[in-house]
């Protein structure tokens, strides 16, 4: 997308600034768990507007399906039973995708030039035509989501409906959901949408109902009202306090710019050493006598 | 002209340089991985995604012939008391001062060190590359360890590469020392003023 282009905010493996100069508003998707019924009607919605067909699966004895995201599948409704209070079972039914994060793992960990770039609404979206297949953002994604294709060895993923947004549609799943359990808007108004959605839970004996804006990864884009917001585990092990692996923050963190320069230095060293020292050489007495 | 003495033989050095080639390879390809700076390397294997398809199977080819390798200078490279004197002196070494140096065998106790450096860690990055190995073997192997394998390869390959860059610079430092890499051979006067106890042992003298 030409104008696209120039509202970037972060590129993946870009040391320079990347083109800011349109400034669009932030958005973000509402994913409201209570209001779920489990239809299904965004995944296929998804799969229509994205031209996106997974392979027919086998039943595997619960209501998920396909059984995990692919890259023909870029979101899922999971379906857990739960009891939180002793004899009360509740299904939690938990559409599952990209969260697009303001601190993208899988952007900070990919060291292709715009293969993953995140754009100045909060969107994250891969351009697979840069992906080099390496499997780096599967690593530095806290939410498991990306997914290699078996036919070209590159990674997919929701890109909330990345082109819609930009001519000022609603992404797919949105348009269809029957029930209005997913919104979406400015990231401010979901915020207050969601808190009016929270109160009226609470009002409802869920004193624990919570928005899931997880301030590990900065927040995100997508971003869910959950019943038992002190235990998302519930919901399909959703991450009570989402982040960035150390092990990748320092990765491509500290250690990246220091090991470089640590062979820089070992080369110069030895290149003045040579300049200073000198070559070790035999004296020319030395290799006649022997 | 002094005489010649035998250093490596054919077969020896081709191993050698099997090596050497795809630890260039493999090197430029792994940092073109690691950082943005180094990106442009990976235009010199075709592209970011061959260079992401060719660089396990280098390393694949640098580990099996650096085994082959290591299994032939095995017995030269086992660490003697007379090592840690001359680790000692390290500073004087640098300063091209080496009279009064423990006589080394065929090999210092800078090279051996560091062949053990080599020994530990070029195992090390075919089995944290095999944890990353996309398409191939990533998949079968949980994110955690991946993350752990990533963080793992960058450090061991950064071990590596310092390692042949003060191996490459030592070779250009010490006069006379290439040619027995290229021709197999070094002059009488190298063997004795560089490895003594190596030149009796070949001359007798």
């Amino acid at each position: 997308m030409a104008l696209q282009s120039l509202d970037i905010t972060a590129r993946s493996a870009t040391t320079t600034p990347v083109p800011t100069a349109r400034q669009t508003t932030k958005v973000a998707k509402l994913i409201d768990i209570s209001k779920c019924i489990g239809c299904k009607a965004c995944q296929v919605a998804c799969m229509e507007w994205n031209d996106l067909r997974d392979e027919i699966g086998t039943t595997t004895g619960i209501y998920d399906n396909p059984r995990d995201l692919s890259d023909q599948s870029w979101t899922l409704m999971r379906f857990s039973e739960v009891e939180v209070q002793p004899g009360r079972l509740e299904w939690l039914i938990r559409k599952d995708g990209c969260m697009h994060c303001a601190d993208p793992g899988c952007l900070k960990a990919c060291p292709a030039p715009g293969a993953i770039v995140q754009y100045s609404n909060g969107i994250v979206d891969f351009h697979e035509e840069n992906c080099i297949g390496c499997g780096y953002c599967l690593t530095g994604c806290p939410f498991n989501i990306p997914r290699f294709s078996k036919k070209d060895s590159k990674a997919y993923k929701c890109t909330l409906c990345s082109d819609r947004v930009a001519v000022g549609l609603e992404p797919a799943c949105i348009k269809t959901c029957p029930t209005g359990a997913l919104v979406f808007g400015s990231k401010e108004d979901m915020i207050l949408h969601a808190e009016g959605r929270i109160a009226d839970l609470k009002e409802r004996g869920f004193s624990n109902a919570a928005l899931y804006d997880p301030p590990g990864v900065g927040g995100t884009h997508v971003m869910y009202v959950l019943q038992h917001g002190d235990q998302p585990e519930l919901y399909a092990g959703l991450p009570k306090d989402p982040g960035i692996s150390p092990l990748v923050s320092v990765w491509k963190g500290i250690a990246k710019p220091l090991m470089s320069l640590g062979i820089g230095l070992a080369v110069f060293a030895g290149f003045f050493h040579f300049v200073t020292a000198g070559p070790k050489e035999i004296e020319e007495e030395e290799e006649n006598r022997s | 002209m002094s005489k010649l003495i035998q250093r490596y033989t054919a077969g020896e050095r081709t191993n050698h340089w099997v090596v050497a080639i795809a630890f260039v390879l493999a090197a430029l390809s792994g940092l073109a991985l690691f950082h943005p700076a180094f990106f442009f390397f990976s235009h010199l294997l075709g592209g970011g995604t061959w260079a992401r398809i060719l660089h396990p199977f280098i390393g694949a080819v640098m580990f099996l012939f650096f085994i082959a390798m290591a299994s032939r200078f095995w017995r030269f490279n086992r660490i003697v008391p007379a090592d840690r004197q001359w680790m000692k002196r390290i500073g004087d070494v640098l300063r091209n001062r080496d009279e009064g140096l423990p006589e080394p065998g065929k090999y210092n106790a800078g090279q051996k060190y560091l062949f053990w450096v080599m020994v530990i860690s070029i195992p090390v990055l075919l089995v944290s590359g095999i944890v990353i190995w996309q398409p191939w073997f990533a998949p079968y192997f949980p994110i955690w360890l991946m993350r752990l394998a990533v963080v793992v390869h960058a450090l061991a390959a950064w071990v590596v590469i310092l390692g042949i860059v003060v191996h490459v610079y030592a070779a250009i430092w010490v006069k006379g020392t290439i040619q027995a890499m290229t021709r197999g051979t070094v002059s009488e006067a190298w063997a004795k003023y560089h490895h003594r106890a190596w030149y009796r042992e070949m001359t007798g003298k």
